[in-house]
């Protein structure tokens, strides 16, 4: 095997790794936040097919597979078909840029444990996040339907308003790293994580990425009591299922950004450097899946006026703040 | 294999441009857009210039379009595949558009330098950063008073229309509709 042979063999098993796992903690995502949301409220939850209801997953595939597709007459028909797909590609795409593990040796060469390492990992983000915004305008547009059209502006008004506060809560962890290369970022955390020294920032952006993948107490795109399910109402089958898993990498997606930008990324004492990113990921599926047995959601006007008047000012100020402290670290 | 992908990207770019400008339906030009801010930011990319790539997509694709989306999906168009083609009258502003960036273009392609490289080295976010605001700085800081402008008479118009509660029927349609939404 030639050298590029070897390279694009170890690139497609880097893609097929992270789709295989990222799919399957999406899928089973889905079933841990029944049984805790259950736990919850003090019921069982599903605990039938399998063993403490373990194949519930496959069962709900197969269930959404053997649903009629249905597209509502007066529907835009190609736009409708594609906005599943649009609000699921960005998630998993986002994938490619984090690092979610130390670099191996394998076959006598330095592998690190990341798709794409960009010199604009963390504007790849950005970029791919606002994208994520079509799935939901576009589905809920191209349904005709009024609910699904009311969640799909509200979702469109939501994921605008806190991309700005995302992106400002992110500006701080670059300035410390000194670089927006993600595998840069986790390396300048090794001692110390920047939850440390940047907590406002990391509230910042654990509220936005919660109102990002529209969970409760941010889903008022979906909004069940009002509006039957919002910008998906229309969908049946696997394309709506597609809306589902989508959602769930997203919350996956989300909480590697946040181990990488906050909790240090792979780094950790004693377990191997995978098993860390991973748990510390899935300590923020499940803080969301807490979150959603907790909080009742918000109204329309407190979500904009929180989005806007508490959390884009306080990033600004916190920027502020670390370029001042920033520079009387330089002056001592 | 460089070029051949550059090849369809540049195909994808031009093809979807077109169909933008053709589409009547406007949510669906916006799409085909999209689609060719996409293809054309990968060509940045390849071009060494990964900083313009991606705030191509975060700008344009991820900020405008969306807004020009938001704005569209508020308002009612009727019927747009039922409009006619322009007439004689609307065509003459985008032929001289036309004419003028052809112009441009042409001028630039006969008198470009002899050695124009296609793919120098990547230019990184730091290079880029100390270009746009040290040697450029006052330019930035011009854009930027205009955008402020912008953003002052946008305020100022939407305030008008508040007051006396008449007029822009369209954007009165768009509050009203945020509005009923706060007492859900």
């Amino acid at each position: 095997m030639t050298d590029l042979t070897l390279d694009i063999t170890i690139h497609l098993a880097k893609i097929a790794l992270i789709f295989f796992v990222v799919l399957t903690l999406a899928a089973y995502l889905v079933f841990a936040e029944r049984r805790l949301l259950a736990w919850i409220q003090d019921r069982k939850g599903p605990n039938r097919v399998g063993p403490f209801g373990l194949l519930q997953p496959l069962a709900d595939l197969i269930k959404l597979l053997t649903k009629e597709d249905f597209r509502p007459p007066q529907a835009d028909k190609w736009l409708f078909y594609l906005a599943p797909a649009m609000a699921a590609i960005p998630a998993i795409l986002t994938f490619a840029v984090i690092p979610f593990g130390a670099p191996v040796r394998l076959l006598g060469r330095e592998v690190p444990l990341q798709v794409a390492d960009l010199n604009v990992g963390l504007l790849f983000f950005m970029a791919l996040s606002s994208i994520a915004v079509y799935g939901v305008a576009l589905g809920g547009w191209a349904s005709n339907s009024k609910y699904a059209l009311l969640g799909s502006i509200r979702g469109l008004a939501q994921l605008i308003s806190y991309e700005l506060s995302m992106g400002l809560s992110l500006v701080p962890t670059v300035m410390l790293a000194g670089s927006l290369r993600l595998s840069e970022i986790v390396a300048a955390q090794k001692g110390v994580w920047f939850i440390v020294y940047q907590p406002l920032a990391f509230a910042i952006f654990l509220v936005s990425i919660a109102a990002e993948c529209k969970r409760i107490p941010f889903d008022i795109p979906e909004a069940e009591g009002e509006l039957v399910a919002g910008f998906h109402t229309e969908y049946s089958g696997m394309r709506f299922g597609l809306f589902f898993v989508g959602e769930y990498i997203n919350i996956i997606v989300l909480g590697g950004l946040a181990t990488t930008f906050f909790l240090g990324g792979w780094h950790g004492p004693l377990l191997p450097s995978f098993v860390w990113f991973v748990a510390k990921t899935l300590a923020f599926a499940f803080f969301f899946i807490w979150m959603r047995g907790t909080l009742p959601r918000l109204r329309y006007d407190q979500l904009m006026h929180l989005g806007w008047k508490v959390l884009t000012p306080l990033a600004l100020v916190n920027i502020l703040a670390t370029g001042w402290w920033l520079m009387i670290r330089e002056l001592r | 294999m460089e070029p051949a992908i550059f090849y369809i990207l540049a195909a994808v770019t031009v093809i979807a441009t077109l169909f933008a400008i053709a589409e009547k339906h406007a949510v669906h030009a916006i799409v085909y857009l999209v689609t060719s801010f996409f293809a054309l930011s990968v060509i940045f990319f390849m071009l060494g210039a990964p900083v313009v790539a991606v705030f191509e997509v975060i700008i344009y694709a991820g900020a405008i379009m969306v807004l020009f989306l938001f704005v569209i999906m508020m308002l009612d168009l009727g019927h747009p595949e039922r409009a006619r083609l322009p007439g004689g009258r609307d065509w003459w502003p985008a032929l001289v558009l036309g004419a003028v960036t052809l112009a441009a273009a042409l001028t630039l392609f006969v008198s470009r330098g002899p050695a124009a490289s296609a793919a120098g080295k990547a230019i990184g976010v730091k290079e880029f950063a100390l270009a746009l605001f040290g040697k450029y700085g006052v330019a930035v800081e011009v854009i930027s008073l205009q955008l402020l402008f912008a953003l002052v008479g946008a305020l100022y118009l939407g305030k008008r229309r508040n007051d006396r509660g008449e007029g822009g029927r369209r954007l009165g349609e768009g509050q009203s509709l945020l509005r009923e939404e706060r007492h859900p």
